[in-house]
């Protein structure tokens, strides 16, 4: 219906965003009336979102005949973004900023890195930027996870990690049944991500591949690639969180600081 | 810095210890001796700062002023992980770990590389009272026996000072009775020196020799027992 009424395609776009928009606001109204309180959050996140994503688009447009190493650049500002975005998610827990920034770094920027070099990732700027996103984004989501579930699990084991430092253990020793737990949680979306690939959803990626006319063998090859690369950052990012994290939640003479209401 | 006054009668001596949390005054001006073998009681109302004394004795929480002396030195000059080992600490709770009666037991001398001998670990049990016990899984333990491995668990870090802290006020009457007797019972065969926080006056003086009676985080009396407690 929309094409009918918007015949250019920057009209069109706007004119979709729009619609989907309100269909989510919409969706979160509903849920107001439930006592569920999102209007706001919802709200500013859209908005985000859009001007982030058109603005995005915009450099893209600029850069499209800009040297490569430019993407590198694009690529480490989008590291710091998503370590300040995922430190938000884990409030309480010290030196969360460099932690998650350190971690998605080592997560996604290892696994881009290799993989440009080993030639899975074309260098060329429109290649290099979606795809590294792509994979910084997940690496966020999964530090987030990774953090929030080890503050939680901390918090809610306070007993049982003072008996275990009472009892001679190294403060790393006596959370890792947590990082472990925290770790394997972070995962799920990665992994559920990679074990429903084609049969529950056909991911934005490949759809994009296939309507700009590649072989659909070669689009979904490479979507599983893709994926494959997602999971590993993640998994690389979650343990570099946990390793970084663990220690720093105790005082310098083993003391446990991160206690809910103390 | 003022030096403890006997180091070798006195095994712990907390010395002008306190701990403020955010303005909120815990423990104020603490001075005390724990001598060796001694059972000492710590009372008084909720809130008096009790087992935040206790956690300064081990070092659990950092003191904000003062300190402890352990067998003549300066804690804070030993290394946390051996300090817990030597005043080791049993809570209102257990907190068991997941896992078997044995794995419990060795958890602590596993932190040092070793592992408890079977008769070692058959002992500690037969002394607590729970006699082969060692393969049961800790979910299948009533709340007195779970307790009974908490302390066992801390004796097989062979501690020269257990902290209680109010060892036997999450069970039953029955369980009560028999934790409190099974504790003077290693107490004394052990010659552990002792300090057991508790609300119960009544349990003070079944147990201990001297007490502490505190209150708004002060002591505000110490003496033998029954003249705090009778005063």
């Amino acid at each position: 219906m929309l094409k009918h009424w918007f015949t250019g395609q920057l009209q069109l776009g706007f004119a979709q965003a729009s619609v989907t928009a309100l269909a989510a606001l919409i969706v979160v109204l509903l849920a107001r009336r439930r006592g569920i309180h999102l209007v706001s959050e919802t709200s500013v996140a859209m908005l985000r979102g859009i001007v982030q994503i058109v603005t995005v688009g915009s450099i893209l447009v600029l850069l499209l005949h800009s040297p490569n190493w430019i993407g590198g650049i694009v690529l480490a500002a989008m590291i710091a973004a998503a370590g300040q975005i995922s430190a938000g998610r884990a409030k309480g827990l010290p030196c969360v900023f460099p932690v998650s920034t350190w971690a998605i770094a080592c997560g996604a920027g290892l696994i881009i890195a290799v993989m440009t070099w080993l030639g899975v990732i074309d260098t060329a700027i429109t290649s290099l930027v979606p795809v590294g996103s792509m994979v910084i984004a997940n690496a966020m989501n999964t530090n987030s996870l990774a953090l929030n579930r080890f503050r939680s699990e901390v918090v809610g084991h306070v007993g049982e990690i003072e008996t275990a430092l009472a009892l001679g253990a190294e403060p790393q020793a006596s959370v890792a049944p947590y990082v472990q737990a925290s770790y394997q949680a972070s995962l799920i979306p990665a992994l559920d991500s990679m074990r429903s690939l084609g049969i529950v959803w056909i991911p934005g990626l490949m759809a994009g591949m296939l309507l700009s006319g590649a072989r659909p063998l070669y689009a979904s090859i490479y979507q599983f690639v893709v994926l494959a690369m997602i999971f590993a950052a993640s998994a690389v990012t979650s343990l570099v969180s946990a390793v970084l994290i663990r220690t720093r939640i105790f005082t310098p003479a083993q003391q446990l600081a991160l206690q809910a209401g103390r | 810095m003022d030096q403890p006054s006997n180091s070798v009668a006195i095994l712990l001596e907390a010395r002008n210890l306190g701990r403020v949390v955010n303005g909120k005054v815990l423990v104020q001006d603490a001075c005390f001796p724990l001598r060796r073998g001694e059972v000492l009681a710590i009372t008084g109302p909720s809130g008096a700062g009790k087992s935040s004394l206790l956690r300064l004795l081990n070092r659990l929480d950092e003191p904000t002023s003062g300190t402890v002396y352990f067998a003549g030195e300066d804690y804070r000059k030993l290394e946390p992980r051996e300090l817990r080992r030597k005043v080791g600490m049993v809570t209102q709770r257990p907190y068991l770990f997941p896992g078997t009666v044995a794995t419990n037991l060795n958890f602590g001398p596993q932190q040092r590389g070793e592992t408890l001998a079977r008769m070692a670990l058959e002992q500690l049990l037969e002394q607590v009272g729970l006699r082969g016990f060692a393969d049961r899984d800790v979910a299948s333990l009533s709340g007195g026996e779970a307790q009974r491995v908490s302390l066992a668990r801390t004796l097989a870090n062979q501690p020269e000072v257990v902290l209680l802290d109010e060892p036997t006020s999450s069970l039953d009457e029955t369980s009560k009775g028999e934790v409190e007797a099974l504790l003077l019972r290693v107490v004394s065969e052990h010659q552990l020196t002792c300090a057991i926080v508790t609300h119960d006056a009544a349990q003070a003086v079944r147990v201990a020799q001297r007490t502490l009676l505190m209150n708004a985080g002060k002591i505000v009396r110490d003496g033998p027992t029954s003249e705090v407690l009778h005063a």
